[in-house]
């Protein structure tokens, strides 16, 4: 049947399945399915006789593998020859099953066997009891017996055996037997009790909770760096410092702080806050003042010819000074918008108190520094190298130094009646550079004539007297020899500029002493200044020989220290409370009357009259008793017998520079200054040694 | 001493109020009512977080002294420290 089918319309897989095809039978039931078909004869079908067809090919399947080798040579590297390689499969495998046929002599074979036999045993003995019933039966149908005892026996058997369950369910039933496999393996199952399920669930209070949000900034990092620094640099400082006992009450007392620090809830931590805050403040109120002190430019004085003004700016006073005087003035060196105000009383019958304030130009409506004394403060100075120091001098004769950074209102050093204070009031303090063993001293002048150094050596004033006054020509031989020296009352001093042993004390007799500091017995010159009490003496910042002087006189005189008459006198109609030098030009000075009236002088500009005339304080009555010039703004304070300070600027034309001629360089302030001078001096003297 | 440059501020010409906030923003005294207080610094104190925060990225060695608000009624200023803030209002021209 496929042969044919494969004869018929695939014609192509004829030439291979020919020899195939010739040898066998048709199949007969396919006739009818064959008989639809057309037999092609493909054309390259070989042409045989039918005895050929006929012929038998007896083909044989073998297990053997026709393209397995038998002589396999291989080389073998190992030796180098060609080795026979032995065995080669020759085996072919065609067709392999897996089949379930036991030996009957195994084990599980022989259970099989056993477990048939006790089957048949059971059916032996259902046959054993209808053979009765055969027996029974036989008589009535033997025939039928006989004829199909197979099928008979089957129907008999069923139907006894039916009768027989009934019969033998009492007797023993053939256990049922398990039916095992060849493991022995049977799957036993049992099934718990299942406890039924419970939750049990426990809360707690959840921790609690912060949030926790941090920015990475470029500062932050810096800050972090900063703090390690600073970190390092402790555990440093610690370890220098070896003191273990110390180490404890420190840290006791460091924890005290740090624990009273914690718990006040500070407001004093907003104190440097607080002081910027203030500053802005009144900043805004004052707003057009500070303006105008920094960029106003008085654009009258184009058209005033050579004249000036001075604009007023602030107003500074405080309630407590409010009746005390302002007895000195003194710009800091180093910070030029503060300036030190010493107040007391002139007036010999009413002594009280004193108080030293320090103002800033930043907070016009509140001092930066308190001091108050018991004792009138005549006058004050500034240390340049440490000007946090300052040093006062009272009216009862006493001289404290102050010390700004620290907190304390008192002083840190005073002069007691013991250590050799003034018996007068001290008119004149001025410091001096540090001495030999670095000492900071200062000198101070006052009326009982002495002029006494002192220095601060530790915790103490050490004083020594300098110079004692005394009036020329005055001295009057008592009878038992002694010469009684009238001592002079100094009431101002200046140390030179430059030759620093130097100094000039004015008196209250109206007389100028040209002193050495090494020299304590006599003069080095003396000049007739004033017919009254010279209330302040002044060398030229610039020119090394020239200096002021002011009096109750009303007059204000320029010397040449080595001329014994003045230079320059200028009478101003009332009596000069002071005079000062301008900072900036040698040629420029102001002075301060007790009519309310400020004065300028150019020498430059005009030798014989002032110009500026202002009267600067409000009330006529209230008299002008210092002047100062601001060492870099254009400003002056001027203080009165009230307790005001008035700030005021200087309009342009007071500030003349020298002007520059075109292609000159700029040439530098001192020369210039002392150029300046000594050419208006030189004229003042051709004239008078014409005269 | 702290006390007194503070009321001497609040009694200062055209001072509005002033208050003192802590470095979580919650004001510590002020002058002013509770409601404008509390807004006051909630804002500026964010305001002033961010001004320092630019300040000290353009230069990590600068940090800000104040900063002053002109608006057209008034001027804030507002001074911040290592842990406060200072506030003031201030009604300049007048």
């Amino acid at each position: 049947m496929p042969q044919k089918r494969r004869q018929s319309v695939i014609g192509t897989r004829g030439a291979r399945k020919r020899d195939e095809d010739s040898g066998t039978d048709v199949g007969e039931g396919t006739d009818e399915w064959t008989q639809s078909k057309i037999t092609i004869r493909p054309p390259d079908q070989l042409e045989l006789t039918d005895a050929e067809l006929k012929e038998e090919f007896t083909r044989i399947l073998t297990a053997n593998n026709p393209h397995a080798p038998q002589n396999i040579v291989r080389y073998s590297f190992k030796e180098g020859t060609y080795k026979l390689i032995g065995f080669v499969d020759q085996l072919a495998v065609h067709f392999t099953q897996v089949g379930n046929l036991i030996p009957k002599d195994s084990d599980e074979g022989r259970r099989q066997h056993f477990r048939d036999e006790m089957v048949e045993g059971s059916q032996e003995s259902l046959k054993v009891a209808l053979s009765d019933i055969e027996n029974l039966e036989e008589d009535e149908e033997p025939k039928e017996a006989e004829t199909e005892p197979g099928s008979q026996t089957d129907v008999p058997v069923a139907e006894a055996a039916e009768k027989a369950n009934e019969e033998l369910t009492t007797p023993a039933q053939p256990k049922e037997r398990k039916l095992t496999n060849q493991f022995n393996f049977s799957e036993r199952a049992s099934q718990t009790f299942n406890n039924p399920l419970r939750d049990r669930e426990c809360q707690m209070e959840p921790p609690p909770r912060t949030n926790f949000s941090a920015t990475a900034n470029q500062w932050e990092i810096y800050d972090a760096y900063m703090d390690e620094l600073e970190k390092q640099e402790k555990t440093k400082e610690k370890e220098k410092t070896k003191t273990p006992v110390a180490k404890k009450p420190e840290k006791i007392a460091m924890r005290k702080l740090t624990s009273m620090e914690s718990q006040s809830d500070d407001i004093t931590k907003v104190s440097q806050a607080a002081k910027i805050v203030e500053r802005m403040v009144n900043q805004n109120t004052y707003d057009d003042v500070a303006q105008d002190f920094k960029y106003y430019e008085d654009a009258a004085d184009e058209y005033r010819d050579q004249e000036g003004t001075l604009l007023p700016l602030w107003k500074f006073q405080n309630d407590r000074a409010k009746r005390l005087a302002v007895t000195a003035l003194c710009w800091n060196p180093k910070y030029k918008d503060l300036f030190a105000v010493g107040h007391g009383s002139y007036d010999f019958m009413k002594q009280s108190r004193g108080m030293l304030l320090f103002y800033s130009l930043k907070n016009p409506s509140f001092p930066e520094y308190i001091f108050s004394s018991e004792s009138g403060i005549m006058c004050l100075d500034m240390h340049v190298d440490h000007p946090y120091l300052v040093v006062v001098g009272h009216y009862d004769g006493n001289v404290a130094v102050y010390n700004l950074k620290k907190a304390h209102s008192q002083p840190c050093f005073r002069s007691t009646a013991k250590s050799g204070k003034h018996t007068d009031p001290v008119w004149q303090v001025r410091w001096q550079k540090d001495d030999m063993d670095n000492n900071l001293n200062f000198f101070s002048v006052s009326s009982d004539g002495r002029i006494v150094s002192w220095t601060l050596v530790k915790s103490e004033l050490v004083c020594t007297d300098v110079i004692k006054l005394k009036v020329e020509g005055s001295s009057t031989e008592l009878p038992e020899g002694l010469q009684l020296h009238t001592i002079g009352c100094g009431t101002a001093f200046d140390f030179h500029k430059e030759i620093d042993y130097m100094f000039l004390v004015g008196t209250e007799e109206g007389k100028i002493y040209k002193c050495s500091k090494s020299y304590s017995s006599q003069f080095l010159d003396t000049y007739d200044a004033h017919n009254m009490a010279v209330d302040a003496v002044t060398w030229n910042p610039y020119h090394t020989k020239v200096f002021m002087s002011c009096s109750s006189d009303w007059t204000v005189k320029i010397w040449d220290h080595t001329i014994k008459t003045p230079m320059f006198i200028y009478d101003l109609n009332s009596a000069v409370g002071d005079v000062a030098w301008a900072p900036y030009s040698s040629t420029v000075f102001a002075a301060v009357t007790t009519d309310g009236k400020a004065h300028v002088f150019d020498l430059a500009v005009n030798k014989y009259e002032a110009i500026c005339n202002q009267p600067v304080v409000a009330k006529k009555k209230n008299k002008i008793t210092h002047v100062q010039f601001n060492p870099i703004y254009p400003i002056i304070i001027v203080g009165d017998d009230r307790g005001h300070i008035t700030c005021l600027k200087l309009s342009p034309n007071l500030r003349k520079m020298p002007k520059e001629k075109k292609g000159q360089e700029v040439q530098k302030g001192p020369a210039v200054e002392i150029a300046k001078l000594d050419k208006l001096l030189n004229l003042v003297r051709e004239v008078k040694t014409k005269t | 001493e702290v006390e007194e440059t503070l009321k001497r501020i609040q009694s200062h010409k055209g001072v509005i109020g002033t208050m003192v906030v802590n470095a979580e923003g919650i004001p510590i005294r002020t002058t002013l009512d509770n409601s404008t207080t509390v807004q006051y610094a909630g804002l500026l104190h964010q305001l002033t977080m961010k001004a320092k925060s630019t300040v000290r990225d353009i230069d990590p060695q600068n940090d800000l002294t104040f900063l002053r608000i002109r608006s057209k009624k008034h001027e804030i200023m507002v001074a911040p420290d290592k842990e406060y803030l200072l506030i003031v209002i201030q009604n300049p021209c007048e």
